[in-house]
């Protein structure tokens, strides 16, 4: 039994479908994120979860439970906001029990509940503070410390951390992550931060216009992109396309590189795995398709001796070069298109280098340039 | 803001809500539903009832044989309702303008960080505090020729200082839009004092570092940008004229004669004291549509100013 | 206006002394009637005959307050204003509170708990802040006679309700607007209902709303003329209309000192709110300044 599951809901404001179709369970003590772009659906899905917003079609089901019609008092999850949404007038104290109380919890219980989830969230000391008597981070820790209180079958979290500054922001997800591993709690966790869903779930739904596009672990959806919008969305800096041409010589196929700028000049070849082959590459050939690579794809031909790496050897003009510390972005030309390519940091790369590098296609991935579906 | 807004459940959908949320979907409209039906008889059905009334023969109590618009024709034809409009568009513009001028410049003045603003705002506007019977009290006897500002000047050897409009017909009618402006001018400066704070300092920075001098940042920047202030004014402003009655009643009774007369007056006086219930409550009506002629281009402003914004 | 190295010529000094001048001149002219009002009112009558309107008492004398506030003639009666004053006080205290808890109910429930057609009721409901009195004078006066509430301060309460709920429920709307629905959610998830939420979650943050509301309501209704003018009976009639009413009695010796006194007095309850929270005033004027 999942401790989750929707069935086919949707949702319409007006005449504007914002959930299609939706469909997913999870497990107990399961970590789902949903990711996406604003407006993409994620918050509805999540709203709906919460019973904040009834579903236009569809059922949601709790611990087994069908609680499509059931009030949010009545499904037993605690929610955390963007705006941590702590009640003002009350204490630390008294927010943290307020929902203990709702739910007619004695008075000695409560008091063990508050000091319990204080304890585990180190804010013990401020208990007796106003909420606007706080920082940022602590209003945080209030907020997941009201959700804890409660023990509920779900947690959901609305993109709790992007009030955070970007220090704040890595700690929590950090405090998040060590909460969840170890009380074992099941979580749906909003965010449009592709960072924050690769690091902290077990699952993600990368979401856009209303629909799923992809639901799986953080690497099947990093490695394994099911079309070039989740190939794109995940990932920082995103991958790289290159619109190709499929070729078949003898029995490999070849991807030709399109340069717009020089269409007289030989064009750049790159012959693609045969181990990577699949059936149906075999009907595009001669279509125009596109090649994914990401910034890591690559490797400065140089470094190469040390790293044992083989791939497949090209050159790029180098246009812009940012040294991040950890690595070293490369803005570079790959026959006339824009490419992004992740160095080692000591490299001696400046700006108009022709550099020799090696691409690994062997973990590359290819698209149909029309439907934007992922093919091999 | 639709995002509360439930879409609608089918009927076998609505029939499995739990308990507390057929009570959550209901107890909302049934808490608003007295309010509502209190405007809906109070506001919308009196004036439809009005309506109908102006359209009957009703002299000291309320009949119902209808007569079509002859109250109306008679209200057009009616000398002391021409002096009584004619008296509120003179009354108003003066009113308006006054306020206005006199309230931007107070503000633009207590702008130059001034000392002790706060308490210098605070005698600016106190006048809208008091109740405009106070208000016509007060000034009914500083006009008064007899023993108020006439008699003090004189007082002070400028024998030949004539300061009569209370008891002047032609210039009674300013008397009215004096104490209006005492009243209401602090409110206007309120308003654009608000409107002062409320544009960026760097506007005035910039302005200043391309060489702009101060009356003319004022002239070419300020002022108009506070255009939306002086719009809400106008309106606040010409829908206390219209309604204006308590004044008049104070300081001139609608005198000499009837030649302070306002509408808010000539309705008050036909259809409680005069017995024409039918011609006071066309005049009325008249009264209303003239809000609705104010009222609507503002709505309609506001409203595509915030599809705008 | 921005904070700006200023030159410190001559040419500034006199604008800004020119300026203070103005600034003051007009203070001192805002505040000639008050002044004027209360000098009157403290002189005695054959002072007042002797002119100057700025002259002050020869001897300072409480008689006309006490005079105005116990036995001074209004039209037929002559028990001063007292009796008017707490009329006033029975219409405005039942009439301010209904009038405020329902604006706050309207206004929690058109932004936190909003329905279909919510925005409709809504605008329908703000247009009482518009409508010009006399379209409902007379339909009212007949209502209040059916249900037997005429010339009676129950009458000049459900009024003084009817056409302050547009105010209210706007003013509490336009608050509650800004507080997060987020909140609202959390408190739902916690297990609070309709009722639990308005009582402990909402109304805890409402003070400032509730006092310029109030603040709003009190100086709307205590100087109110028109309703009470017409609505009210010999024994309803509010401070505003009994003063009115003193002032154009034309019965023996004009006693100026008398009438002053009595303006103070129906002026002074809205005049001490206005000093003692001056700042909720302002605030209520600018939001509810559809009003005229």
């Amino acid at each position: 039994m999942s401790a989750l599951e929707i069935r086919n809901v949707d949702k319409t404001f007006g005449i504007e479908k914002v959930l299609k179709d939706i469909s997913l369970a999870i497990d107990s003590g399961e970590f789902l994120i949903l990711v996406g772009p604003s407006g993409c659906g994620k918050s509805t899905l999540m709203n709906a979860i919460a019973g904040l917003e009834p579903v236009t079609a569809g059922e949601i089901l709790i611990g087994g439970d069908d609680v499509t019609w059931r009030t949010p008092a009545e499904r037993d999850i605690a929610m955390v906001f963007q705006s941590y949404a702590l009640y003002p007038s009350m204490t630390v104290r008294q927010n943290i029990s307020f929902g203990l109380e709702m739910r007619k919890m004695p008075k000695a219980q409560r008091e063990e509940a508050v000091s319990r989830v204080a304890e585990l969230l180190q804010i013990t000391p401020l208990l007796d503070r106003k909420p606007s008597q706080l920082s940022g981070g602590q209003r945080q820790r209030v907020a997941m410390g009201r959700a804890l209180a409660r023990e509920p079958q779900i947690y959901l979290f609305d993109e709790p951390l992007s009030n955070l500054d970007a220090k704040l922001r890595v700690e929590m997800r950090t405090e998040i992550k060590k909460l969840h591993q170890r009380l074992g709690t099941t979580i749906v966790y909003v965010t449009h931060d592709q960072i924050e869903a690769m690091t902290l779930a077990d699952r993600i739904a990368v979401m856009r216009d209303g629909e799923i596009l992809q639901l799986g672990t953080p690497d099947e959806v990093y490695n394994d992109p099911v079309d070039m919008f989740v190939a794109g969305f995940m990932g920082s800096p995103s991958m790289n396309f290159i619109p190709v041409t499929l070729v078949k010589r003898d029995a490999e196929y070849i991807l030709r590189v399109l340069d717009e700028q020089d269409v007289s000049g030989t064009p750049l070849e790159l012959p693609w795995p045969a181990a990577r082959e699949v059936p149906a590459l075999h009907e595009h050939v001669g279509e125009r398709l596109v090649l994914g690579l990401r910034p890591e794809h690559f490797v400065e031909d140089e470094a190469r001796m040390e790293t044992v790496y083989d791939g497949t050897e090209i050159e790029v003009i180098a246009t812009v070069v940012e040294p991040t510390g950890a690595d070293t972005l490369l803005q570079a030309r790959l026959a006339g298109h824009e490419v992004t390519v992740r160095l080692a940091p000591k490299t001696h790369v400046v700006a108009e280098d022709r550099v020799a590098l090696r691409a690994d296609l062997s973990r590359a991935v290819l698209f149909d340039g029309k439907t934007q579906r992922r093919l091999a | 803001m639709p995002s509360n807004v439930s879409a609608p459940a089918t009927g076998e959908r609505r029939h499995r809500r739990s308990l507390a949320g057929h009570i959550e979907r209901v107890l909302p409209r049934l808490v608003v539903a007295p309010s509502l039906a209190v405007a809906l008889f109070f506001v919308y059905g009196y004036m439809l009832w009005t309506f109908l009334l102006s359209l009957t023969n009703s002299r000291m109590l309320p009949q119902y044989d209808f007569v079509g618009f002859a109250q109306y024709a008679r209200l057009f034809a009616n000398e002391r309702w021409h002096v009584a409009a004619t008296n509120l568009v003179v009354f108003g513009g003066l009113f308006i303008v006054s306020c206005l001028v006199i309230g931007l410049l107070l503000a633009i003045f207590l702008d130059q960080r001034i000392r002790q603003e706060g308490a210098l705002r605070t005698v600016y506007l106190y006048p809208m505090a008091l109740s405009l019977i106070v208000t016509g009290v007060v000034w009914r006897w500083l006009l008064n020729p007899g023993l108020g500002i006439q008699a003090m000047v004189r007082g002070w050897g400028f024998e030949d200082f004539t300061f009569n409009w209370l008891v002047d017909s032609d210039m009674a009618i300013y008397t009215l839009v004096i104490a209006a402006v005492w009243q209401a001018s602090g409110f206007v400066m309120a308003l654009f004092l608000a409107g002062l704070r409320s544009i960026d300092d760097s506007l005035f920075q910039a302005a200043a570092l391309d060489g702009a001098s101060l009356p003319r940042i004022y002239m070419r920047i300020v002022l108009p940008s506070l255009r939306p202030v002086v719009f809400s004014a106008v309106m606040i402003l010409a829908h206390i004229a219209i309604k204006s009655f308590d004044l008049v009643m104070a300081l001139t009774g609608g005198g000499p004669g009837y030649a302070t007369d306002l509408p808010a007056t000539f309705m008050y006086a036909h259809t409680f004291t005069r017995g024409q219930i039918g011609l006071g409550s066309a005049s009325a009506i008249m009264m209303l549509c003239g809000v609705l002629a104010i009222l609507v281009p503002y709505l309609y402003s506001e409203l595509r100013g915030q599809r705008n914004g | 206006m921005a904070n700006m190295v200023r030159r410190h010529t001559t040419s500034a000094r006199l604008w800004r002394g020119g300026l203070y001048t103005l600034l003051i001149v007009a203070a001192l002219v805002y505040l000639l009637p008050l002044v004027v009002m209360l000098l009157t009112s403290l002189k005695p009558l054959d002072d007042i005959r002797a002119g100057g309107l700025l002259s002050l008492p020869s001897t300072i004398s409480f008689e006309a307050w006490s005079k105005a506030w116990s036995s001074a003639c209004t039209g037929m009666r002559c028990n001063g204003m007292s009796g008017y004053f707490l009329n006033s006080i029975a219409i405005v205290v039942p009439a301010v509170a209904i009038s405020s808890f329902v604006g706050a109910l309207n206004g929690y429930v058109l932004t936190k708990w909003r329905f279909r057609g919510a925005n409709l009721c809504f605008a329908l409901l703000l247009f009482g802040c518009f409508v010009p009195f006399q379209v409902v004078l007379m339909p009212m006066a007949r209502t209040l006679g059916w249900l037997g509430l005429a010339s009676s301060t129950g009458g000049l309460v459900l009024v003084h309700v009817v056409y302050g709920i547009a105010f209210t429920t706007l003013f509490f709307r336009n608050y509650y607007v800004s507080i997060p629905d987020e909140m609202i959610a959390a408190a739902k998830l916690d297990g609070a209902g309709f009722w639990r939420i308005f009582w402990r979650i909402l109304l805890p943050v409402s003070g400032p709303i509730i006092t310029v509301t109030v603040i709003w309501q009190f100086t709307q209704i205590w100087n109110d003329f028109l309703f009470g003018v017409s609505f009210a009976g010999f024994d309803s009639q509010p401070v505003t209309v009994a003063l009115n009413n003193m002032v154009n009695t034309s019965t023996g010796v004009k006693e100026y000192n008398v009438d002053m006194a009595a303006a103070m007095i129906a002026a002074l309850p809205t005049l001490v709110v206005y000093v003692l929270a001056g700042k909720y005033f302002v605030r209520g004027l600018t939001a509810g300044s559809v009003k005229g």
